[in-house]
């Protein structure tokens, strides 16, 4: 009994130390990983600093920050980023949703169809905005013109007249397997009975799909828009292979905006301002995903 | 003619079975379409109408591996990927196990804070990054890549082994302890056996996100240390109509990952609910 009790009474701090030592690698290294560059894109926001014209760095204020958001380019970037953000979610999720019921039922071949439409999400970026760019959206010889010349329609020069929408298109193209690959798995964790039960009540698959599958599939679709906002908040790849923002600043992000700003006008101290930007309007998003699906993630 | 249920439920059946496969196969056809333009001649790939039938050719293959050695931008591939997620494995296991089975005051916080850090966007931080590998010497070398690939991945794959560690019953733990376990032991012989699936699935889609990541690699390599996806990239300046040497290119840059994503789909999914099934 004694022996008991001397243990619990020792293990807790023993282990309180233990744990602390496990859990500080990651902490730190994110810390650094955050804290190192996000000061240094800090400092350059506030210096003058060209990399044409070299010379001491002096202190300009918030100058820069005025250069990069009266850019002419600064509030289609701001605008084009959400709505590239807004429209693959709706996209994905809605998609995601239908293919993952519809593989959910019985059919012959299911685990072939199911490999066939989750292959998109294992191809690269620059690979699924150069095959769409050439083979499917070229105007003269893209799969995209011979559908329309079938039909005696004229062929839609995509990535010209469209090409906010023909990123969208690529982007979602390879993400809506990743929502279908969550919400597949998801609705497997279905309970049958409940689902039977209802049918036997004489529920129609609208109303299964709306008061049992949907609150189901809460946490899940939580997860998909905030996996997929991560990463779609600074898309890069597709822009750069594809449009190059253009033309004018139709397909411009701010990722694509900071991008030029330091690599083609090789103004260090404005792409910082810029970075500042995208860093505050992350945040924003942020505190409103996390506050809306946060709390649904860590239960 | 009146069908009896079971006749019902056959041409149910197969309706479904058509539609979906119609469906696959639309939303697969750019990749189909991008393999099969690969063994096609320059002049065919651009076809009007679109070649079906035709007589494969390897020449694209052969050229591609000739102008650019494709084996030595697939190793660079191969190295990041592997090293970055085997370092970010390597500190986020005991961390996560860590969180889950001890967790602070603090932790659900810390998390949240992890996977927001994920939202920084890269080119926030672009110049910093260029400039101390810079300074460093590192540019064009896949060690800058290695740590930057593992650091990215780390917020994710936290979360994957956190949601994942935690659905072990703890009474198991509680067992082991009264057997004497030490830390050490507990992670050992007991998490980790335990947790193969959701390590498996974590480093899995890690690895995914390193191959097919572009902007880092886009920007701190060059001819030495390019990735595949860095490869794909200089191959969309308009220089013609390349399109069968494109698709030769881009189809041994995929063909791995994809292999390998098929084969491991059942343990990927088991890990990437990050807990969402109970």
């Amino acid at each position: 009994m004694n022996s008991l009790s001397n243990t619990s009474t020792q293990t807790p701090r023993k282990w309180l130390n233990m744990v602390n030592l496990l859990k500080a690698p990651s902490i730190i290294l994110l810390l650094v990983w955050m804290i190192v560059p996000l000061s240094m894109t800090l400092y350059y926001s506030f210096v003058e600093y060209n990399l044409l014209y070299p010379g001491p760095k002096l202190f300009i204020g918030l100058e820069n920050y005025s250069y990069f958001s009266t850019d002419s380019a600064f509030f289609p970037a701001l605008f084009n980023t959400l709505v590239l953000v807004g429209s693959v979610l709706i996209i994905t999720v809605v998609l995601g949703l239908a293919l993952a019921l519809l593989v959910n039922q019985p059919f012959f071949g299911r685990g072939i169809v199911r490999v066939l439409l989750i292959s998109p999400f294992f191809i690269m970026p620059t690979v699924n905005a150069l095959i769409w760019k050439n083979m499917m959206m070229d105007p003269n010889y893209g799969i995209f013109s011979v559908i329309s010349d079938f039909f005696n329609a004229v062929p839609i020069n995509w990535l010209e007249d469209m090409p906010l929408a023909s990123v969208i298109m690529m982007v979602s193209w390879q993400w809506t397997p990743f929502a279908l690959l969550i919400f597949m798995t998801s609705l497997q964790s279905q309970d049958t009975e409940q689902k039977e039960a209802a049918q036997l009540d004489g529920a129609g698959f609208w109303s299964i799909f709306r008061f049992l599958t949907l609150p189901h599939l809460a946490r899940p679709i939580a997860i998909v828009v905030m996996i997929q906002t991560i990463f779609h908040l600074s898309l890069f790849a597709e822009i750069f292979v594809t449009t190059g923002g253009g033309p004018g600043f139709a397909s411009t992000n701010l990722a694509w905006l900071i991008y030029r700003q330091a690599f083609l006008a090789y103004d260090v101290g404005v792409a910082s301002a810029g970075g500042v930007f995208a860093i505050i309007l992350a945040n924003i998003v942020a505190f409103f995903l996390i506050r809306a699906v946060g709390k649904n993630l860590t239960e | 003619m009146i069908l009896n249920i079971s006749q019902r439920k056959t041409i149910k059946h197969w309706a479904t079975g058509l539609f979906a496969w119609m469906v696959a196969l639309t939303l697969f056809f750019p990749i189909l379409w991008m393999i099969m333009t690969s063994f096609k001649t320059e002049l065919q790939a651009i076809s009007q109408p679109p070649l079906l039938f035709w007589e494969a050719t390897l020449d694209n293959y052969a050229l591609i591996q000739e102008r650019s050695d494709y084996l030595k931008y697939a190793l660079n591939s191969l190295y990041t990927s592997v090293g970055g997620t085997l370092l970010a494995l390597i500190v986020a296991v005991p961390s996560a196990y860590a969180m889950a089975f001890f967790p602070g005051k603090y932790t659900k916080d810390i998390l949240l804070w992890m996977l927001s850090t994920k939202m920084l966007p890269a080119v926030g931080v672009l110049i910093p990054i260029y400039m101390i590998t810079q300074m460093g010497g590192l540019l064009d070398s896949i060690y800058p890549l290695i740590l930057i690939f593992a650091l990215m991945n780390l917020p994710i794959i936290m979360w994957m082994l956190y949601t994942y560690f935690k659905e072990i019953p703890k009474e198991i733990l509680e067992a082991a302890r009264m057997d004497g376990a030490t830390t050490s032991d507990e992670l050992r012989h007991v998490v980790m056996p335990l947790s193969w699936g959701g390590i498996a699935s974590a480093g899995l889609l890690s690895l995914i996100l390193c191959w097919n990541e572009a902007f880092w690699s886009i920007q701190l390599t060059a001819s030495d240390a390019g990735t595949l996806a860095a490869l794909i990239a200089s191959y969309s300046s308009p220089e013609g109509l390349f399109w069968a040497k494109v698709s030769a290119a881009s189809t041994m840059a995929c063909a791995p990952i994809i292999v390998f994503g098929w084969f491991c789909q059942k343990q990927l999914v088991q890990g990437l609910t990050f807990g969402a099934v109970k």
